[in-house]
């Protein structure tokens, strides 16, 4: 990894789609001292784009704009998993020796529309067939799985708050965040309710956005950056789309079976995981993340977080960028935004939220209610 | 459509943020329904909340979705 470029996530009535993608691109494509005329390919995440703007033909779209011409240029969609899973297949082409140099983007823009229109739309990376058509909105669903957990587990509301709370406090440090806003627990439980037991402040943002990274063989890198950062193990998996064909809701199943090939990839355990930047679509989902990731036992995410476990100062940082809570989640750019915003800290170039213990790092991303899980893990080169 | 007969919670939840389709329902009462032979389906609770573990009954199917209310 040479280069990374992110665009700030929040609401941006003025920006489009493209723009805010060729924003990144660029961005990327400087930090990495490359120019668009050494790019081989140009793999896109995005969920939604066609139905949030009506845009379809995404990828050449916004490479050509870039200034990249000719190159195979691919939009992939995995939900909100769609830029990790662009990325992880960007990964394995260069691995594969397809290609040198590949230029990875995510964009979303969502808030050209109503958030009922925008909880429709974000609905279809459920089973419309099925849940959807009950009434399931991404809140319910995970609402559901929340339930769940506090019934197996013992989890409370103010476990869950402390998630918001914590990634509201990292947020507030970083400058590309779309609500640097810190907030308190008291808020936090009186938030309007979305789907008990969730309220607005368990649900992540919905936001605009873009992010990229420039990826090449490691040893080419060194034409490039005297800073590259290595990509150790990385693994996407599948699971079910419909939450009621999943066996046990408390657990992502895909998470567990990408994290553990991802390790061993790696030639790592969980426990050597010094940070992480996890996918907290909603608060219960980070506590879920870091139980299935194996960083705490099943049923100790809650404790854990409420305890401080997962803070900036924390025994393991967690979402130390403010996650999807705070930073905002533009959905198909979350998963490369992940990857930039571990890739800062190993570079040590995290400001105030820098972690201290800096050297290897997880980005995890979601695909809907656990369909679809991308595991990056990366280190210093 | 089949009768889908008793079941019992598995998890649910009460809607208030609603898609476009259903602005008009909000309250609503979502859950997954265990039914009896271990098949889960993802339907609405009618009348009054129902909890984890409580025994539900299949009422109807209004526009392909299954409807259930509390029994215990």
């Amino acid at each position: 990894m040479v280069g990374i470029g992110k665009t700030a996530f929040g609401a941006f009535p003025d920006r489009d789609l493209r723009s805010l993608a060729v924003e990144a691109g660029q961005k990327a494509l400087e930090n990495g001292h490359a120019n668009t005329s050494q790019v081989e390919a140009f793999y896109l995440g995005n969920f939604a784009g066609p139905s949030f703007t009506g845009q379809n033909h995404l990828a050449p779209y916004i490479s050509t704009a870039i200034g990249i011409k000719g190159v195979p240029a691919t939009r992939f969609e995995a939900a909100c998993a769609s830029s990790g899973s662009a990325f992880f297949h960007a990964v394995s082409a260069v691995g594969a020796g397809l290609y040198d140099i590949v230029l990875v983007a995510g964009v979303e823009k969502m808030t050209s529309q109503p958030t009922p229109k925008v909880t429709e739309i974000l609905a279809g990376a459920g089973d419309l067939c099925g849940e959807v058509r009950a009434g399931a909105t991404f809140p319910a669903l995970f609402a559901m799985i929340a339930r769940r957990h506090m019934y197996q587990y013992g989890t409370t509301r103010e476990q869950l708050a402390a998630v918001a709370v914590k990634n509201h406090q990292n947020g507030a440090k970083n400058p590309l965040a779309h609500m640097r806003k810190v907030i308190t627990m008291e808020q936090a439980l009186a938030g309007k309710p979305i789907a008990e037991p969730l309220t607005v402040y368990d649900c992540s943002l919905i936001s605009d956005g873009a992010a990229a990274v420039l990826i090449m063989p490691l040893e080419r890198a060194s034409e490039f950056t005297d800073k590259p950062v290595r990509v150790l193990g990385i693994a996407q998996t599948s699971d079910h789309v419909a939450l009621d064909e999943k066996d046990d809701i408390t657990t992502l199943r895909a998470v567990k079976t990408s994290a553990e090939k991802a390790y061993k990839m790696a030639g790592v355990e969980a426990a050597d995981i010094q940070f992480a930047e996890v996918h907290d679509c909603f608060t219960v989902a980070e506590i879920l993340a870091i139980e299935d990731l194996g960083f705490v036992a099943k049923g100790e995410g809650g404790p854990f977080s409420l305890a401080g476990g997962t803070c900036l100062n924390g025994e393991r940082p967690v979402n130390a960028s403010g996650g999807l809570k705070s930073k905002g989640h533009p959905v198909g750019a979350t998963g490369v935004g992940q990857i930039c915003d571990v890739v800062e800290q190993i570079r040590g170039q995290a400001g105030e939220r820098q972690v201290k213990r800096n050297t290897l790092g997880l980005a995890q991303n979601l695909g809907g209610s656990g369909a679809t899980s991308v595991i990056t893990i990366l280190g210093a080169a | 459509m089949k009768d889908l007969g008793a079941g019992t919670i598995y998890t649910e939840t009460v809607v208030y943020s609603p898609p476009e389709a259903y602005v008009d329902d909000v309250p609503y009462q979502l859950a997954i329904v265990e039914l009896s032979g271990g098949r889960r389906v993802t339907g609405r609770v009618d009348g009054e909340r129902a909890h984890i573990g409580d025994r539900v009954q299949f009422a109807e199917f209004r526009n392909n979705v299954p409807f259930f209310r509390k029994t215990s």
